[in-house]
This record gives structure tokens, sequence and C-alpha cells, in this order.
């Protein structure tokens, strides 16, 4: 190409690179602009995350239906081993009659944590094809994985409303602070997945480790016997009220709080619409910067 | 040389005496190096794999492979650019890092707005139809959802995966890599792109295909992008590029006119 002498010929990349404006590759936004980009892509969040809920079922027979099925077979499973055959609903609340909605509402909650983690765990490890093909906010992946969980969560929360009604609950004013812990939790729920997400892209072998982690952390909250009356005769009094205090407990109570008749705040840890605000923003904002701050090395690998 | 359209919307910049010579990327001595986990001699069992971690030899795990040696290079608006060389020597790597995919070691990239990089290997979303991924294809890219909708039938007519059934229902697992190619190839250029790079695209279509996405091509260079094609088949380099850049071994060997570039490396190569 025999082109006249040209005013950029003397300059140095650099100089020419900030001449035009252009930028340098593949930089992470700040963190402002990085919320601006997310929220534009909102729609496809939306979309990713209804898709992939439809597609989760898509080789099964029964289709959708196991959204629903899926759930009420766990807590079935639960309600066999825990309530019949070892006997754990000594200590419910209001007595004996509780347990069911108790564990329901428990498995329930608590599935909607134990999931985000497990599909936040492989949101961007098994989605390379997408990272690498195309350029959105990655924080994007874990945001529609956890929606994906609400929206199964809503599901399930079809069959916990029959559930409550056929043993006896009556509906409430109490019942609309189911919104205010769902949008705690989800807040929480997506904290988390987003810091699983950075790690599970580094170490895609977490995605063996945590089934473990989880069963353990769900043994330890109380999702199918009662804490209080468990662990009374056996620790002081602030030991029950550290362990009422991890996240999932305090989401799980918090629901149970809002459901069932006979909770009172006695029931269940201190403070504890204080005690998930403060889960939710810590896990929340702690785990978006914290992927944020990875951004530019998800397509590696 | 690309020829000046006057009806180009001319950016706030523009320099009076040369509009036509807008750089878009700028290489400035890239290095790109892998470090590559489980690239070890010795056993592979899972005894000998703890056996590593118990006594922390992380050095023996991590090999290092310096795949990009000092490229630089400038190119503008306009142009379709080739990128040549044998298998293992870089291409694919450099275009990633010029995608911002793969941050180099040394050295910068600087782009115009942001690149966009076309592989063939992977589909999109598997579990997802067809239809799905071309939706959600848009929506990633930055597409509202009307103009998702305005473009879909244009993407799916482009991509001619309706032409022997009704494939655009079914899941994307089920398509030949061809069709995946093709979907993907129509997905990514329904939009402009400043930079669009395209990693052996045109080789996996059928001969049908090729000629389409030449012609696509042709309509995004018009619309004042910068084009990168990587292939192993010198005639569509030949029709679609007008500057090849020859990288082996990672160095970039030779950057000029097709015509030149391809005639040494023809030579280099045999035939």
């Amino acid at each position: 190409m025999q082109a006249p002498p040209h005013p950029d010929d003397g300059l140095t990349p650099a100089e020419l690179a900030a001449k035009y404006g252009l930028s340098v590759s593949g930089a992470r936004p700040p963190l402002l602009q990085y919320i601006r980009q997310l929220w534009q892509r909102r729609h496809f969040i939306g979309a990713f995350s209804r898709a992939k809920l439809q597609a989760q079922y898509s080789q099964a027979k029964l289709g959708q239906i196991w959204q629903v099925a899926t759930p009420l077979l766990n807590a079935a499973v639960y309600f066999l081993i825990f309530g019949i055959i070892m006997e754990a609903r000594e200590g419910v609340p209001g007595g004996d009659h509780n347990y069911v909605p108790f564990l329901v509402i428990g498995v329930f909650i608590f599935t909607f944590s134990q999931q985000s983690v497990l599909s936040g765990v492989r949101a961007v490890a098994a989605n390379q094809g997408l990272v690498r093909a195309l350029h959105f906010p990655r924080a994007s992946l874990p945001i529609a994985f956890v929606l994906q969980q609400l929206q199964q969560l809503l599901y399930s929360m079809v069959v916990m409303l029959v559930v409550l009604l056929a043993f006896g609950q009556r509906p409430g004013l109490s019942w609309l602070l189911v919104f205010p812990a769902l949008a705690l939790q989800f807040l929480f729920n997506g904290g988390l997945a987003m810091i699983f997400a950075r790690l599970g892209a580094g170490t895609p072998d977490l995605a063996q480790l945590m089934p473990f982690v989880l069963r353990t952390w769900m043994y330890a909250s109380g999702v199918m016997f009662p804490l209080h009356a468990m662990l009374a005769e056996k620790v002081p009094p602030w030991a029950i009220d550290l362990v009422a205090a991890n996240p999932a407990a305090v989401f799980m109570d918090l629901m149970r709080f809002a459901l069932i008749d006979d909770y009172t705040y006695a029931d269940i840890a201190p403070y504890p619409w204080l005690l998930g605000l403060g889960w939710a923003l810590v896990a929340g904002v702690f785990g978006f910067v914290y992927f944020w701050k990875a951004e530019e090395r998800y397509g590696r690998g | 040389m690309a020829v000046a359209e006057p009806t180009t919307p001319t950016p706030l910049s523009k320099a009076p005496q040369a509009p036509d010579r807008r750089p878009t990327v700028i290489a400035d001595d890239v290095h790109i190096v892998y470090r590559v986990a489980g690239g070890t001699r010795g056993k592979g069992s899972a005894t000998a794999a703890l056996n590593r971690i118990v006594r922390r030899k992380p050095s023996g795990r991590v090999r290092e492979v310096h795949a990009v040696k000092g490229v630089s290079f400038t190119a503008y608006r306009g142009e379709a650019i080739g990128l040549i060389g044998s298998n293992g020597s870089g291409k694919s790597t450099l275009l990633r890092a010029i995608a911002g995919l793969l941050p180099p070691e040394r050295g910068k990239v600087y782009t115009d707005g942001q690149p966009s990089l076309l592989g063939v290997n992977a589909a999109l979303l598997n579990d997802l139809t067809g239809e799905r991924n071309v939706v959600l294809g848009g929506l990633a890219m930055g597409m509202s959802r009307e103009e998702v909708r305005a473009r879909y039938q244009d993407i799916v007519d482009f991509s001619g995966i309706n032409e022997k059934g009704d494939f655009i229902t079914l899941p994307m697992r089920t398509y030949s890599s061809g069709m995946a190619a093709r979907l993907r190839f129509s997905i990514a250029a329904a939009r402009r792109h400043d930079v669009l790079m395209i990693d052996e695209a045109l080789a996996t279509g059928d001969k049908k295909f090729q000629k389409r996405s030449e012609n696509r091509i042709r309509e995004l260079r018009k619309e004042a992008g910068t084009v990168f094609l990587v292939s192993h088949n010198n005639k569509s380099i030949r029709d679609t590029c007008d500057r090849v850049l020859w990288l082996e071994k990672g160095e970039l060997r030779m950057d000029g006119p097709t015509e030149d570039v391809l005639a040494a490396y023809e030579e280099y190569t045999g035939k």
C-alpha cells in the first residue's frame, strides 16, 4: 500500500490509541459502569434464567411437572426419615401438628440457597461457550442462575401453600412477611452465587466438593428438626443462638415465623430481621465486588 | 484501501487530512503465555496426584507455553485482515487477546469498541433450542428485545437452519457441527460490530453458506468495521481479505497485501 506520508506516522502505539480514543481491550470497567452495563442486560438475564428453567426438565417425559414434584418428593423423604423413623417432631413450636409445615418450609427454603451455591459454582465454568463467544457483563450468569432458583422456589411455594392449608394454618397478615424474607434471601443467595462463580471458574474441583459442604450446612441449620429443642440440653444458650444465627437458619426461621401461626420471636434467633438484612448486605455487596474484580479473567481456560 | 464514503457519520475527533485511516485495533508488542496445569510427564494416577499435593510441588505441575511473542500491528477501519500460519502458530490465541478474553503477559492491545470473536468449536447453549439461542445471543450482545424480534427471521433465514425442516425448534445439541457454526455466525453477524473476528467459520459451512457469509462479511466491512479472518483456506482469504498477517511460531513473520504474503506463504509451505 503506497500511501503518502501520514500525520500519524511518528506516533507510538499508545499515543495513536489515545488520539483515536481506543481503549485497552478486555479491561475491567469501573464498578458503576459495570452496574450500568448489567442493568442494560436485564432482559438477557431474565430470558436466560427462564430458558434454563425450561431446559432443566426438557429431557424428562413428564416435563415441567418435575418443577413441583421434585421438592415435594424431597419433603416426603425427610418426613419419612425424620418425622416418622427418628421422631424429630418433638419441640416444634405449637406442637407436633406443626411438624409437616415446619419441614416443608425448611426444605424449600434451604434448597433455594443450596441450589444457588451449586449452580453458582458452575455458572461461569459450564458456560464457557457463551463467555468466549459474546461480550456481556459476566455477573449476568450467576444472577440469572439465582433468578432461576427463585422461580423454582415460587413453584414450590404453591405446594407449600397447599400443605399449610391442609395442616390447619390460616392465612393472616403475617403471611405478607414472606416477601421481605424472600427479598433478603435472594440478595444473600446472589452474593453467595457470585462468590462461588468466581471460585468455581478458577477451581472447577469445587463442583465435586460443594455437595458435602452443603449437606453439612443443612444438618447444622435445623432443616428437619427444631434447633432449639435438639440442642437445649446439650449446649449453653449462647451456643444455640450462634447456630441459629447462621444465614440458612435465619432465612428458614423468618419464613416459618411468617407462615406458621404458633411461631413467636421467642422461638427463633434474637433480632432475626436485622440478622437477615446483615447477611444479605454482607454477602450481596462482597460477592458482587469480589466477582467484578476478576471480570477480565473469566474467558480464560 | 477502502474508499472514504461520504455517508459515513464522521466521529468527533476526525482528522481532516485522512478520515479513512482510522485505527481500530493496535497491538503493541503483545506476548501471551499459557500456564497449563497437568502438563507434566510422570504418572497420571490419583496416588501420584496426591503425592504431588502433599509434597507441594506446584512448579512441576504447571508448564508455561509462550504462544505469541511480541506481535505488533495496527489495523484500520474498513480493512479485512487474514491471519495465516501453520497449526499452533498462535493465530487463534492472538484473536482471543484482541477480543480481550486473554490478558497479554506483556504489551497491550487497544481497540475501538468491543471486538467480537466468532469461533466454531462451541455452540452457545447446547440444551436450548436454536430459537432460544438466537434470542439469548442477541440479548447478550446488547440488542433490545424489539431489535431481536425484528431481526429474528433474518437471522434464521441467513443461517439456513430451516432449509431441511424445522430444526430451529430443536435443542442445539442435536445440530451437526456445521449447522451450529452457521447459526453462531448468523447471530453474531446480525449486529454491526466495530471489530469482528472470525475463526475458521468459513471453512465449516457448505459451499452455499460460504458464499453467503463472504457476502455478509463484505457488508459488515462497508458498515465501517474491521474484520479479522483466521483460515487455512487460502482461497477464502484471497476472496475476502486485502491484507494478511502471517504468524509462525508465535512471531509475526510478514504483514502486507494479500497477494504478496500468500505467495511467500505458499512458497514456504511448499506448494
